[in-house]
Formats: structure tokens, C-alpha cells, sequence
């Protein structure tokens, strides 16, 4: 069973604040879908393990790297807050 | 005039070449067609203003002979593919005022043959969805009937092509949001091979089952845009095409999974829809054999398992700093929990919570370990099977297009509509949708669709056999 104190773990771990009224519903909801996807525990997996996809890591050699600062102004365009060429953002350590 | 309803895009060329219309009147019947339509509709979530003056470009190319099959073709385009300079959301506030820096790469593939964007569709948040509900800027309906939805996530991609708001449109599928809209709408929807197109510049939702393909109204339509937008590249290392061998066969196997059709919920007239279209690949030839999928009964747990664990990684990138809508709080954490609550709808805050579960310790081996275990015991199970058929056939959707509001507050009732759609992503195996028919409900007819599942990068099988089907 997911309580309303599982929400909160989940609310800081995903980083999405919920309110207080919000927490019966989702834990309601997350619920009903952890019991629905529980089937697979009793599910036979065999061997198992091996990749799904047959892909391998495509990997380049490490060099040729762009030109300095090319995308630089294009990237910052979108940021929400800028200084000095920078994305801005709030002081983590108090002073 | 252009009759709108049965034009395509080889039609399309032809005229184009012959002169007998320029690509400026094609642009400017289907601008027309959107300016009828799409009040009630929405399919779009922006018509772009330029759309004449990009057919004016492509006329000047058709009239220099550097022509090829998609110059002045109009296109819809779901709003999580990018076209440089253009705004794009994913159907979320958390992008509403973000910008493509760059063009995806089957975007610039359609560039460089000088198709036309007419505009950018409605959709599912983060494509998270199955009606076109979850978007942030109002639901899409059904052009077959406004009190229905059109599916989703690529609900808008669906309705354009259906109401002639665009010639052929692109959408996205990771659990059958290319197909399923298709299905209810009338229209024709193909997910590739995982691989097969480039995912450079389509927004991330589940990274290992999401694939771009096209919505159209015919196989051959199909068939052009894929050719279009397949192949390697080199900025998504998952992308792989293998040209699957040539031989060309006429008539199929095709395999029924009988014990996966015996779900609840399945409406009687899919269940009759499904065994005319049985009838008619007998008609054609084609023979008919029960088949045996033991494990995709867990397909629908195994997706809704991974999935939300892939998004609750891809979606950590929005969180007010780097770009998108930003809500201030006290604090740095306080920014990221504000933003991310209010920039976020529901059913994505409730996914992300779901995989932040599913991935954390102590939970992780018994959902998201088991799951992908399964998820290869489900690929084996493909595998074996179509060693034996040429393709695997099920309804589209156990039901046809339902109502507006019918299951946006049941997320379990909205997954299941994906049932049928998502063994084929687990998998990574192509899959089409084309009309089989329709349902009547109180004298409104409404679309049906049969799915045929092929064998990894044979695409062109799923073509022949979708052409025979509809007569092409």
C-alpha cells in the first residue's frame, strides 16, 4: 500500500511539490497501477537478462570538438534567468 | 479543385510535375480546409504563417526540375518533433515559451526534399496519453464526431490528416500513439523498427521505445515518408537501418494470437470488425494461423513499468534552470519543486512519481529489473513466432474512439486502451494500423483499424500487405 508519507519520499525524490489534498488521490491512483503492474513479479522470467534491443553503444573517438561558444547564445536564449553570459540561478550554500 | 479527400501524395506529384497545379494552390485548399475545420477540431496548436511562402519555395524548385516526391508537400507535424526557430511544446506549459534551437533529423530530411509545414498538432503531454486529454492547451476532438476523442497522443497528427487539414503528418509512438489515434480517426499509422528513424530532435519521453512515423491516408503515402525519414545517424546511436532482404512474396502468413484478443472490455464490434478483416486476407490468399504470445499478457505491466521509469529520467531536464516556464520559490529546491508541480499536468507528475518508485532502492529489482526480463522473454516470444508468419495481426484498439471525458480520470481504464498497440514497442517491432471498417452508435459511424506487427526493419512487408488489404 502506498500512504500519504510514501507521496511525500516520492514528492522530494521526483522533486514536484504536492499539496496536501493531492496526496489521497495520487496514492489512490499510484495504487491502483503498482497493483495492476505487480503481476509481473509472479511472471516466469526464464533466463532473461539479455539486452532487448540489439544494440551496442556507438561510441566516437573523443576529438574535434566544436568551435568555442558557437551554440553558446542560442542555449542561453532559452535559459529563464541569465547574468554575465551565464544561466543564473539561486545561492545553494548560505553565506 | 483538388478533391482533398482521396488526394495523395503521388497524385500530388504528378500534377505538380505535369503543371497542372502548383504547390501554393495545394498549401493554400488545405489552409483553407484547417480555417473550416479546426475551430471545432483543434488539431493544431499553431498554424504557421509561412506555410504559402514555403510552397512558394517548392514551386520554384519543382519549375527548376529538382523536384522529388515531397516538394510542396504538406505536412502536419506533432508538437515533440523540432523545426529550427520554431516554437515547440510537447503539449506542456512546462515548454510554453521554449524555441527549437535545431532541426530533428527526419525534419531536415523533409526539408531538404522541400516539403511544407503547415503547422505544429495538439497532443498528449510528453505524449503521455491516449485521448489528447492531457494536453495543456485543450483536447483535440474526433473529426468523425466532436463528442469523442481522436485518440492520442498524436491525437492532433490524426485529426489533421482525417478532417484534410494536412496531406500526410508526423507523429510519435511509444506505446501506439501513432496507431491508435490512426485507428480512430480513419487514418493510416505506422511505427517503425526501433531504430529505423533517427530520434535527433524529437522530445524524450521513453527513450527505448520511442519512434517518429507517419499518419496518411494511404499505404503508399506511408510508404514515401518512412523511405523519407529512415536510416542512420550519426546523432542518435541508437538508430540502425537494415535493409531487410528483397525477396517478394505475394501472399502472407498471418498469425492471430487468439489468447491475447480474450481481454475484457473488448467491444463487440471490434471483435466482428476483426474477423471480416480475417476473412478478407483469406479472400486475398493469405493463410490464417493461430499463434500463441504467452507472454505479452504481460506486456501492458511490463510497459507501464519501464516507461514511467525512462520518463522520470528524461523529464529531471525541466526543472526552471536551462530552459522552459520557471516558478520562483524561495530557494533553489523550492524553484525546482514550484516549477515542476505547476509546469507539469497530472498524468506526467503522476509518471514521474511512478518511476521515481519503480527505480528506487529497494523496489528496483522486483519492478524494474523483473520488467525488463520479461520484456525480453517478450521479444524471444515475437521472435519465435515470426519465424513461422509474416505478420501478426490484432485489432488496432479493443474499442472505437470514446467519449471526451470517458476515462481522463481512470488512468488504469486509459492504459488499457493501449493494449493491443504496446507488445510491438516492448518488442521494437514495426507495426501499422489501417482502417478495417467502421462501428455504428446512434447513427454515427466511427473508425475501426486492424494492426499487423511485422519482423524488425521489414517494413516493406507491413506495405504489401497493407495494400492488398485496402485495394491500393
Amino acid at each position: 500500500m502506498i500512504d500519504k508519507s510514501d507521496i511525500d519520499k516520492l514528492s522530494s525524490l521526483a522533486r514536484i511539490a504536492v499539496s496536501p489534498d493531492e496526496k489521497e488521490a495520487l496514492s489512490g491512483e499510484i495504487d491502483a497501477i503498482l497493483s495492476y503492474v505487480s503481476q509481473i513479479k509472479g511472471a516466469s522470467s526464464g533466463a532473461g537478462g539479455e539486452g532487448v534491443l540489439a544494440h551496442t553503444n556507438v561510441l566516437r573517438e573523443d576529438t574535434h570538438p566544436h568551435e568555442t561558444g558557437i551554440f553558446t547564445e542560442a542555449i542561453l536564449k532559452e535559459a529563464p534567468a541569465v547574468k554575465n553570459g551565464f544561466i543564473y540561478v539561486k545561492k545553494i550554500l548560505p553565506l | 479543385m483538388i478533391d482533398l479527400s482521396s488526394f495523395s501524395i503521388s497524385k500530388a506529384y504528378n500534377l505538380l510535375a505535369a503543371g497542372e497545379i502548383s504547390a501554393v494552390e495545394i498549401t493554400r485548399a488545405y489552409i483553407g480546409q484547417i480555417e473550416k475545420k479546426d475551430r471545432e477540431t483543434h488539431a493544431y496548436l499553431e498554424v504557421f504563417e509561412d506555410a504559402l511562402a514555403q510552397a512558394e519555395r517548392a514551386q520554384k524548385k519543382i519549375e527548376k526540375g529538382e523536384a522529388s516526391f515531397l516538394t510542396g508537400i504538406p505536412f502536419a507535424i506533432k508538437d515533440n518533433i523540432l523545426i529550427k526557430g520554431r516554437r515547440v511544446g510537447a503539449g506542456s506549459k512546462i515548454l510554453e515559451n521554449f524555441t527549437a534551437p535545431y532541426d530533428a533529423t527526419a525534419i531536415k530530411k523533409l526539408k531538404d526534399q522541400g516539403a511544407v509545414f503547415l503547422g505544429r498538432t495538439n497532443m498528449d503531454e510528453f505524449a503521455m496519453g491516449a485521448s489528447t486529454e492531457n494536453s495543456a492547451y485543450g483536447p483535440t476532438k474526433n473529426p468523425f464526431d466532436a463528442s469523442r476523442v481522436p485518440g492520442g497522443s498524436s491525437g492532433g497528427s490524426a485529426a489533421a490528416v482525417a478532417m484534410n487539414g494536412a496531406l500526410v503528418a508526423l507523429g510519435s509512438d511509444t506505446g501506439g500513439s501513432i496507431r491508435q489515434p490512426a485507428s480512430f480517426c480513419g487514418c493510416i499509422g505506422l511505427k517503425p523498427t526501433y531504430g529505423a528513424v533517427s530520434r535527433h530532435g524529437l522530445i524524450s519521453m521513453a527513450s527505448s521505445f520511442d519512434q517518429i512515423g507517419p499518419i496518411t491516408k494511404t499505404v503508399g503515402d506511408t510508404e514515401i515518408v518512412f523511405d523519407a525519414i529512415k536510416g542512420i545517424d550519426f546523432m542518435d546511436s541508437t538508430s540502425c537501418y537494415v535493409e531487410a532482404s528483397k525477396k517478394a512474396l505475394t501472399t502472407f502468413r498471418v498469425g492471430v494470437p487468439r489468447k491475447l484478443l480474450e481481454i475484457d472490455g473488448m467491444h463487440p464490434d471490434v471483435r466482428k470488425n476483426f474477423e471480416e478483416s480475417l476473412q478478407k486476407f483469406r479472400s486475398l490468399g493469405f493463410e490464417i494461423k493461430d499463434i500463441d504470445l504467452p507472454t505479452t499478457t504481460h506486456a501492458l505491466a511490463v510497459y507501464y513499468i519501464i516507461v514511467p521509469a525512462e520518463v522520470s529520467s528524461n523529464l529531471a531536464r525541466f526543472d526552471g534552470v536551462k530552459y522552459g516556464f520557471k516558478k520562483e520559490g524561495k530557494d533553489l529546491l523550492e524553484d525546482y519543486l514550484l516549477t515542476r508541480r505547476e509546469g507539469f499536468g497530472s498524468e506526467v507528475r503522476r509518471r514521474i512519481m511512478l518511476g521515481t518508485y519503480v527505480l528506487s532502492a529497494g523496489y528496483y529489482d522486483s519492478y524494474y529489473g523483473k520488467a525488463n526480463a520479461v520484456r525480453s522473454l517478450i521479444k524471444a516470444d515475437f521472435n519465435r513466432v515470426l519465424a513461422d508468419v509474416d505478420v501478426v495481426v490484432t485489432p488496432t484498439t479493443p474499442t472505437p474512439a470514446f467519449l471526451l471525458g470517458e476515462k481522463v480520470n481512470d488512468p488504469l481504464a486509459m492504459y488499457l486502451a493501449d493494449v493491443f498497440t504496446v507488445p510491438a514497442n516492448i518488442a521494437g517491432l514495426p507495426a501499422i494500423s489501417l482502417p478495417s471498417g467502421f462501428s455504428e452508435s446512434d447513427g454515427v459511424k466511427l473508425p475501426l483499424g486492424i494492426q499487423c506487427v511485422g519482423r524488425a526493419f521489414e517494413e516493406k512487408t507491413l506495405f504489401q500487405v497493407g495494400k492488398q488489404f485496402l485495394g491500393e
